[in-house]
């Protein structure tokens, strides 16, 4: 009886989105490392894809029991969880192994776990259990601080690991922050000062730095009358000048070797052809010969003949570039647009503050891997290692996906509930 | 503005983006397709076996054969043993580590030579045990080989392409790496005997290993193989010309006078062919080619010597020709005009010839040089001198045959201009080019152009193309022609004539046998570095030519001796196939005319 209710509760659109995903993931890990000479089934364990089916089995199995757990677990116990993982990541530093450059596994029997992919839930449900307090205002420098506390204390020790790529992916729960009323100006300054940064290195900063004065000149004019827009014009056009003048202190002090490379590849992927500029440039090819149909399932040459490095994770997407062209891709597209919009419909549709923060946050970290993973393959953003949700190889990845997705499934099967109670 | 809302705007925004931006690159931007195929396609070149080569009874002389090269991939290369494996190779440790780090200079992914052409027992010992080092294989190819020894000079060698001729190359069909003919039929007719290339399209991951063909093989082309040659040189006719001409410099030349097939065409001293094929030819090409007896020098068509005596014929007939003498006018000479073995007295043509009187054809030369059409001596001499240097270029002297082969040489005969930087423009008379005739001064010719002379005087006014092809696959050599000359035919009978009774009594004695007929004129060729070189052309039998020969043994004194020994043996043993002057045989084989301390190359040494 009580199954019966719940499936009905269940929201079987985002279910459904979920499924294709992961299917279609699947089925495409399967022709990224396809070799017609070996011709090895789907199935076969040795294979990747076959790998990725039992960890799309057990992430069921992980589905089912995320239903066992009562919908007001989450909320009690978001404190813990944050405080377990975190305890986790100082764990993984001291006593965590090192997998290509990231020391941010930790061994279990056989197999090794991430537990920065579980601290974005982790982070997630403590960042909305702080905020769905009826008194947090994040006008409230305090509260703003706090919150940005909960964000930065994981992501500091992502960074530790040596795992920037993760690391960032926290930044995406200010999304959530942003719809429970933090000042827009922040985000702005963020987004312009990232803009500018990547403007730097395109155009030379002379012509940079008088595009910004004159932008603030006219801001001035604009906003004479408006004392407190007035301050805001020329505290923007301070930060921005900054960011300007710090580019060459960033990129040379600051970023690790690889990482300048892989920044200075965006701008100009011939720099280097086969050293770092190597992965943008191929991912582009794969993507760029698929033309509008693509060359068909396991019809794809660039990804299975290893020409594109890591074409099963992070670099996924480029077999569905190459095989199922832009139709496929745009499809995808429109698949993960239909989830993280499916998301939004539903955060809004709760009745508890703590499960809309809480799905903003789904949405943010979700989104954040969406937009990052397919920009760096087709050259539009830094290579930055994260997979793309549901559908890059991985267990860790998959399973930290599900139950980022399903406990918000599960509070939002049971938001009229949290109604009754109150 | 609801934030909500904006955030929506933001993700839908987001996939726009993406799809313009890939619209972009999958559809307007044709440059990833190309870059995609350049990554993955592989073009592959896949030689065709280049043609054989048979003699004119169609016996086998140049084939291909398999050669087997040791091929190494770093990467999987495993050798537990390493001396074990260096002792199965023959060679030393260093060699090894040393071919190993090459190797892996080249690629570590990729297979290269390990070792070239290995030997037979080696092979047989390596296919054994090759299973015990994984990473090492043997690739198969061919190199040229021979059935026999001799003919080098006509077959001539293959070799890598050199840098020189890819620079010069404009059909752009040969690349570095490439094998092309070089010298003798091998290069002449390399068009014939390469084939066609095949290529072939490659699907290959990013280490370069073949996953596939590429679109089925669509645009893949299959090697054709090269046509194959048929000689006119009869190989048993070549071997024994060889072997008469051992341990001697010189050549011969023998000719069918109605077809202007080659049938011998010797230069001694030669080489084994063998000694330049696969991996020998970097061994000893530089020994052959600093070899003091000039090994490589095809002497046939490249050496000039005086033609001497045998000019003799030539003047006969111009001299008739132009009307300044008849076959039976009796001239007086007193040995007064120039040196000569022809005592003084009553000379017509045929004894002329026949005694090869300097005297006679001194003043019979005068005849045609100053024919009386001006007043001044020196420019009566001019006209008469242009129209005899042209009759004499008639009978093939002075100018390429069109043989085909490589490096024929012009000789000379030479022409008014020379003569006027020589002396001065009209500076020069009769007196100043006088040794021109009896054949030598200024003259040259090749033993190849002798011996075409003997053809045309055997077919009484015409020669046949000098040719060593006779067909590639089934088609008859086509740059073959007939050249008529301008003498009535009847000039030629008393000068015959003549040649016949030089070998019944005169000269060229010790060549003569009663069956053979043999019909010529030898050459005592004056040397000014050393002793005479002996020289003979003429053909056999007189009334139904089958052979003209022309030989030149050099430092071998008379005409009279080596020279119309080796060339009445030839025409014998063409002939009758068989010999029946076992002395003349003895006689010859044991003459040796090479200079004394020459080095001398010891030939089949491989």
């Amino acid at each position: 009886m009580r199954q019966d209710s719940l499936s009905q509760k269940i929201d079987w659109i985002t279910v459904l989105l979920f499924g294709l995903l992961v299917i279609s993931g699947w089925l495409n890990i399967y022709a990224a490392e396809y070799d017609p000479d070996l011709n090895q089934s789907i199935f076969d364990f040795s294979t990747s894809a076959g790998k990725q089916f039992v960890w799309v089995c057990m992430s069921l199995l992980i589905i089912i029991v995320l239903f066992f757990f009562d919908h007001s677990f989450f909320d009690s116990f978001s404190y813990i969880i944050y405080g377990v993982v975190l305890a986790l990541l100082l764990f993984v530093l001291i006593g965590g192994k090192e997998v290509a450059g990231s020391k941010s596994w930790i061994g279990i029997g056989g197999f090794g776990l991430q537990p920065s992919e579980f601290a974005k839930f982790a982070t997630a449900l403590a960042l909305a259990k702080f905020l769905s307090d009826a008194n947090r205002k994040l006008e409230n420098l305090k509260d703003l601080l706090i919150s940005f506390a909960i964000i930065i204390t994981p992501m500091m020790l992502t960074i530790l690991q040596g795992d920037t790529g993760t690391a960032l992916v926290f930044g995406s729960l200010t999304l959530a922050m942003f719809r429970e009323g933090m000042p827009a100006n922040i985000l702005a300054i963020a987004f312009s000062v990232v803009l500018v940064f990547l403007m730097t290195l395109l155009v030379s900063q002379t012509v940079l730095l008088v595009v910004i004065a004159i932008g603030v000149l006219l801001g001035i004019g604009l906003t004479a009358r408006n004392p407190k827009k007035l301050v805001y014009v020329i505290v923007v056009g301070i930060v921005v000048t900054l960011a300007v003048r710090s580019v060459d202190f960033i990129l040379t002090d600051v970023l690790k070797a690889h990482q300048q490379k892989r920044v200075l590849s965006l701008v100009n992927p011939n720099a280097d052809p086969l050293g770092i500029g190597w992965n943008v440039t191929q991912s582009k090819i794969a993507i760029g010969s698929g033309g509008f149909i693509g060359k068909g399932f396991l019809g794809g040459t660039q990804t299975k003949f290893d020409f594109v490095p890591a074409q099963s994770t992070d670099f996924i997407f480029c077999t569905i570039g190459e095989e199922q062209g832009w139709v496929g891709s745009v499809l995808l597209l429109v698949v993960f647009s239909a989830l993280l919009l499916r998301i939004t419909y539903l955060a809004e549709r709760q009745k508890s503050a703590f499960g809309r923060i809480y799905g903003y946050g789904v949405l943010g970290i979700i989104f954040f891997h969406f937009a990052v993973n397919i920009a760096m393959t087709i050259g539009l953003f830094p290579v930055i290692g994260i997979p793309l949700p549901f559908f890059s190889y991985g267990g860790s990845s998959l399973w930290a996906f599900t139950i980022l997705l399903f406990t918000f499934l599960r509070l939002d099967a049971n938001r009229m509930q949290v109604l009754q109670r109150f | 503005m609801d934030r909500s809302f904006t955030i929506r705007l933001i993700i839908v925004i987001t996939a726009l983006i993406f799809s313009v931006r890939l619209f972009y690159i999958q559809i307007l931007d044709e440059d990833y397709k190309i870059a995609a195929e350049n990554n993955v396609v592989q073009k592959t070149i896949e030689y065709p076996y280049r043609g054989l080569v048979y003699d004119s009874k169609d016996s086998l002389i140049i084939f291909n054969s398999p050669v087997y090269d040791l091929m190494v991939v770093p990467k999987e290369a495993e050798v537990n043993d390493t001396a074990r494996f260096c002792a199965m190779l023959g060679i030393t440790e260093e060699v090894f580590l040393e071919r190993f780090k090459k190797a892996k200079g080249f690629s570590s992914i990729l297979a290269s030579k390990f070792q070239e052409q290995l030997s037979d027992t080696v092979f047989a010992k390596v296919q054994d045990q090759l299973i015990n080092y994984p990473g090492f294989y043997v690739l198969p190819r061919t190199v040229r080989s021979y059935n026999t020894e001799s003919m080098a000079n006509i077959l001539g060698y293959v070799g890598e392409v050199s840098r020189r001729f890819l620079n010069r190359d404009t059909t752009r069909y040969y690349k570095q790496g490439d094998y092309i003919g070089i010298g003798g039929i091998e290069k002449e007719y390399e068009s014939n005997l390469r084939g066609r290339r095949g290529i072939s399209y490659k699907v290959v991951d990013v280490q370069g290993i073949i996953k596939d063909e590429y679109r089925d093989g669509e645009f893949d082309t299959i090697p054709e193989a090269g046509e194959d040659i048929h000689l006119t040189i009869d190989l048993e006719l070549q071997q024994y010309a060889e072997r008469l001409m051992e341990d001697k410099v010189g050549s011969v030349v023998a000719i069918e006078p109605k077809t202007g097939r080659i049938l011998a065409l010797v230069s001694a001293p030669s080489y084994d062919p063998q000694l330049l094929s696969g991996k020998n030819l970097s061994r000893f090409f530089g020994e052959l080619e600093s070899n003091e007896d000039k090994p490589l020098f095809n002497r046939p068509l490249q050496a000039r010597y005086p033609p001497g005596s045998m000019f003799k014929t030539i003047q006969g007939v111009i001299a008739m020709h132009e009307g300044v003498v008849s076959a039976d006018e009796i001239i007086t000479t007193d040995g007064s005009n120039i040196g000569d073995l022809a005592p003084p007295g009553k000379y017509w043509m045929e004894k002329a010839i026949q005694k090869s009187s300097n005297n006679y054809f001194y003043l019979i030369m005068k005849r045609v040089v100053e024919q009386k059409v001006k007043e001044s001596k020196y420019l009566d001499s001019r006209i008469g001198y242009e129209k005899w240097r042209n009759h004499v270029m008639e009978f093939g002297l002075g100018r390429k045959l069109g043989i085909d082969l490589p490096n024929e040489i012009n000789g000379n005969v030479p022409s008014i201009e020379w003569y006027d930087r020589q002396y001065g423009v009209e500076r020069w008379k009769y007196s100043n080019i006088a040794s021109l005739s009896i054949g030598q001064g200024e003259l040259l010719v090749s033993p190849l152009q002798m011996a075409n002379l003997a053809a045309i005087l055997a077919n009484r006014g015409y020669f046949i193309t000098p040719h060593v092809v006779e067909r590639i696959e089934n088609w008859p050599n086509p740059n073959i022609s007939k050249e008529i000359l301008p003498f009535d035919p009847s000039l030629y009978e008393v000068v015959l004539n003549g040649m016949q009774k030089v070998v019944e009594a005169g000269s060229g004695r010790r060549g003569y046998l009663d069956t053979l007929k043999l019909a010529g004129k030898t050459s005592t060729v004056q040397n000014p570095h050393g002793e005479d070189h002996s020289g003979f052309m003429g053909f056999a039998p007189l009334d139904d030519p089958k052979i003209a020969v022309a030989a030149y043994v050099e430092n071998a004194g008379q005409g009279g001796r080596a020279a119309v020994s080796v060339a009445s043996l030839i025409a014998e043993q063409f002939i009758f196939g068989d010999i029946s002057r076992k002395w003349l045989e003895d006689y010859v084989i044991e003459e040796r005319y090479l200079p004394e301390n020459a080095p001398r190359l010891t030939i089949a040494e491989n």
